[in-house]
């Protein structure tokens, strides 16, 4: 390993999670040892929220509800249209309503295994108890899960789960989920005790005597520049999906409050561990703004094939069956199309670069539903999967019912975040970290309908009752705009921003972005090596000197400037761009959705090294010019026993 | 497509020697530097538009070209670009969200043709103040909702999720108008500019549920009455709302507000003030 890459320091553990207990008993244990804040005090303390997805928009209304002063920030017009609104598939519980043997040890066992063991347990168990809270809380608000001809609530089996313990609202349940925060907010909103700032980009942290204190942020439709102070500072700003500029994320979804936190000194965990999800819309062509998903619930009924022979390019409803490869059905007989979502990509990328992709540039598998419409009947495929077949049909022009989908994997959801502990508290402390902006519970891999369960979880029941622990010692003495560490970092920001607009280049952000964004596809996606990696850190750091000399952004910073927004969000892709690369540098192991090519069995499929991976990497910012610094905290598994994964 | 000057492709999409060329287009689009000032509309050029790109794609191209000949490009709200946010919403040649029933980020370029005139305007309601070009500030409907448009159930209090079973008709009704996803065409479209079929698809949700019956009473009366104070126009009976809502909300939810409404009323509940 090349030194001058990163070095090494000292080790990371959390320290939060009573060990002394069995993992069982740890998460109401360490509720009973944590200290609480007395109703009264409550009033007095001011926590910041950023972002209003299901994390951030359940904790600030849960956090508000019991009477603490919260002041929520989020970039879109309204806090409904965080990017958690996008989810399809569902929500997984441990309720084991089907009675087929599901339980929340089984919940914590797949999770911490799909996860291909990079995933800390305590956190992990945690997540599977209360999973079983938030479908009560989410039906108690109204949220319209599925239901059968009993009234009773309906599940499903999704994505490499062989239990029914999926919770779904068609194909919107993301939808109907954040609606029910967003309602819960509004009303904490209508109450008074949450403070709206919307379109509102949070752009600092400000620390104060080593404790996060505040933030500066940028109102994005007047242009000003202001600080906020509060006991506490709450992260809930997302996954970086847009690190990949295509990816199925919002346009605006970004990772520039998470980096700049980074960079006051929070420790940044397995930056490289992102999930390529399998079935989504192919590229269209170089015009194309972002990629769009379909639910892998598809999977449940459509089958995946591609033609036998190379350069197959007949109408798929011309190639008999005997010429056709449903390749997931062949490689993993017991699970078929319903693999986890790292092995049915890389399959799909391995059948095209051996040339048998279908579709403009052959990036594309079928995905087909004539045997489920021959076995089920056309309406009962439309009922199941109408809304997302007439998705397809919107963005491709092609009927799903007539002819086969054509999908092809892309970036989806990043494992990777801010480093935090047991009680969700990053390397500095009142900085607390929530939902896919932490890097906690997933490990290298995240399984389906996993993600919705924890944003919630995080924002609904963990966040708020080990926030008061850290706040029993407040509040803390009041800081204004007036602190020297507001002062130097409201001058920071003002200076980037005057920067951006002053460099009058000729490329604009949108540029750099896709150039960024095709080079992290190419050299840190699905398949990564040694010499790949060391390519794309050279001319990512090439890149970054051209956009700061280059760039062009037209307008000024005191007004609604969209161009300004990006530019200042793809700056912060592009270091943290070089991050991820050495993270995957340094990872010379397979595990889940990070295949290196050079750790393979004689099959080609991933392979582990737990001898001398099984850690988190944590990574600390380090000054202009100096390596980044690798914190290890190693994973232990007491319950789940070390085995390397096995779908065939 | 017009070139932008970035050399890289997603690996060998497409083969570019058999791109068809694409189409030009004159579009007409509206332009204002801020809520005070006044607005007009702006003719520009787009060439080599390709019938597979979405309708915002088509505007990237547009800022893409005015940022590089250092021209304020036009804003625009959007943001999931799946039509699940509700972020998006255009005037497209009259038509909200234009000629087809979808947020206008899943129209697709397909629905032109070469030669086209477009015109791009801004939703227009005085409840909806432009912020600049085409996006608009639509938090009204926030403060519809934090007048009444939830459960009141915090975190930790709510009974176990099978306690109380719904009947599938209901929870599948519920749903369907649950999909509302705010983007406001509904009060473009009207020429009363009513935000009557946004509130009554978030009452008719919560109200047939039984977990919404505690509060179906006031919430109906609050959520109208801030409707009003928004200054939202009056029901027009019309149905332009429904005909241009890209999720579908029926006409049938506005029929459920009145009825609520009434009961409501007649049960003696009023508005906060």
């Amino acid at each position: 390993m090349a030194l001058e890459l990163f070095t090494e320091g000292d080790p990371i553990a959390d320290t939060k999670a009573p060990m002394d207990v069995p993992i069982g008993e740890r998460w109401s244990e360490r509720k009973f040892r944590g200290r609480l804040v007395n109703p009264t005090n409550r009033r007095k303390m001011t926590i910041i929220v950023v972002g209003t997805g299901l994390a951030g928009g359940s904790a600030a209304a849960t956090l508000g509800e019991a009477g603490y002063h919260v002041k929520s920030f989020w970039y879109q017009d309204s806090p409904r249209r965080a990017h958690s609104v996008a989810a399809q598939g569902g929500i997984n519980a441990a309720k084991n309503y089907r009675n087929d043997g599901d339980s929340v040890h089984r919940l914590f066992y797949d999770t911490v295994k799909g996860g291909d063991f990079r995933a800390r347990e305590n956190n992990v168990h945690r997540l599977a108890e209360v999973s079983v809270n938030i479908i009560d809380q989410a039906v108690a608000q109204g949220v319209p899960f599925a239901r059968e001809y009993g009234g009773l609530l309906d599940n499903r089996s999704f994505g490499g789960t062989q239990v029914s313990r999926t919770f779904y609202a068609r194909g919107q349940t993301g939808q109907q989920l954040l609606y029910g925060a967003y309602q819960a907010l509004e009303r904490q909103i209508a109450a008074g005790s949450v403070e709206q700032n919307a379109r509102t980009e949070m752009l600092d942290l400000i620390v104060v005597d080593g404790r996060a204190r505040g933030i500066v942020a940028r109102d994005l439709v007047t242009g000003e520049l202001s600080t906020h102070f509060g006991d506490a500072v709450v992260l809930a700003s997302g996954g970086y999906s847009n690190v990949f500029y295509l990816s199925t994320n919002a346009k605006g979804s970004n990772t520039t409050a998470i980096w700049r936190a980074h960079k006051r000194g929070a420790y940044f965990a397995n930056p490289c561990y992102t999930q390529i999800h399998p079935t989504c819309i192919p590229v269209k062509g170089d015009y194309q703004s972002k990629l769009t998903l379909m639910s892998e619930s598809l999977r449940n009924d459509g089958r995946v094939w591609v033609p036998k022979e190379r350069g197959d390019d007949r109408d798929p409803r011309d190639i008999p069956e005997s010429e056709r490869d449903y390749y997931l059905e062949r490689l993993y007989p017991s699970f078929g199309n319903l693999v986890p979502r790292d092995i049915a990509s890389r399959q799909a990328k391995n059948v095209c670069d051996e040339g048998r992709g279908v579709g403009p540039g052959g990036l594309g598998v079928y995905l087909d539903f004539a045997e489920a419409i021959q076995r089920l009947g056309r309406p009962a495929v439309e009922a199941k999967y109408g809304n997302l077949f007439d998705m397809y049909a919107q963005i491709t022009g092609e009927d799903p019912y007539a002819t086969p989908m054509r999908i092809y994997p892309a970036v989806h959801y990043t494992m990777g975040g801010l480093w935090v502990d047991y009680d969700l508290q990053s390397t500095i402390p009142g900085m607390f970290v929530i939902g896919e902006a932490n890097f906690s519970d997933h490990g290298a891999n995240r399984l389906g309908a996993s993600a919705l369960m924890q944003g919630l979880a995080d924002g609904y029941f963990v966040l708020p009752s080990t926030i008061s622990s850290y706040l029993a010692d407040g509040p803390f003495e009041k800081v204004d705009e007036s602190h020297p560490a507001a002062v130097e970092a409201l001058q920071g920001v003002q200076e980037q921003v005057q920067k951006l607009l002053s460099i009058n280049g000729t490329r604009t952000p949108a540029s750099f972005h896709r150039e960024l964004g095709q080079l992290m596809w190419d050299l840190c996606g699905m398949e990564r090596t040694d010499e790949g990696l060391r390519k794309a850190i050279d001319r990512i750091r090439e890149i970054r000197q051209e956009f700061w000399t280059d760039l062009k952004v037209t307008g000024d910073w005191h007004s609604f400037n969209q161009t300004l927004e990006h530019a200042g969000r793809v700056a912060d892709f592009i270091e943290l761009g070089e991050l991820m690369c050495i993270d995957a540098l340094h990872r010379r192991e397979s595990c889940g959705g990070h295949f290196r090519a050079e750790s393979q069995t004689p099959e080609g499929e991933a392979l582990r090294d737990d001898e001398h991976f099984a850690y988190v990497a944590a990574w600390e910012w380090t000054p202009e010019n100096q390596p980044p610094v690798l914190h290890k905290e190693d994973l232990i598994y007491e319950y789940v026993h070390l085995a390397q994964r096995s779908y065939k | 497509m017009t070139a932008t000057h970035e050399g890289t492709m997603r690996s060998s999409v497409g083969d570019p020697g058999a791109e068809k060329r694409g189409m030009n287009l004159t579009l007409r689009v509206w332009r204002q530097q801020g809520p005070t000032v006044k607005g007009k509309m702006v003719t520009y050029k787009v060439t080599d538009i390709s019938p597979d790109m979405s309708f915002l794609e088509m505007l990237d191209v547009l800022n893409e070209q005015l940022i590089l000949q250092g021209d304020d490009p036009v804003a625009f709200d959007h943001d999931c670009r799946e039509g699940i946010c509700g972020m998006c919403g255009l005037m497209i040649n009259g038509q909200a969200h234009g000629p087809q029933q979808t947020t206008t980020c899943q129209l697709h370029m397909r629905s032109f043709k070469d030669g086209d005139s477009i015109d791009i305007e801004p939703w227009r309601a005085s409840p909806f103040p432009v912020i600049k070009d085409l996006a608009v500030d639509r938090r009204a409907f926030d403060r519809i909702i934090q007048a009444g448009g939830y459960i009141s159930v915090p975190t930790g209090t709510a009974p176990e999720a099978h306690a109380t079973p719904v009947p599938k008709k209901d929870a599948d009704n519920a749903f369907d108008a649950a999909t509302c996803i705010g983007c406001g065409a509904c009060v473009a479209a009207c020429p009363n500019a009513s935000s009557m079929l946004f509130t009554a698809a978030k009452v008719t949700h919560l109200g047939l549920l039984p977990q919404g019956q505690p509060e179906r009473n006031d919430r109906v009366v609050n959520m109208v009455a801030q409707q009003d104070r928004e200054g939202f126009g009056g029901c027009t009976n019309i149905g332009e709302c429904s005909a241009a809502c890209p999720k579908g909300i029926s006409m049938e939810t506005i029929s459920r507000l009145n009825h609520d409404l009434l009961g409501a009323l007649r049960a003696g509940a009023r508005p906060k003030s």
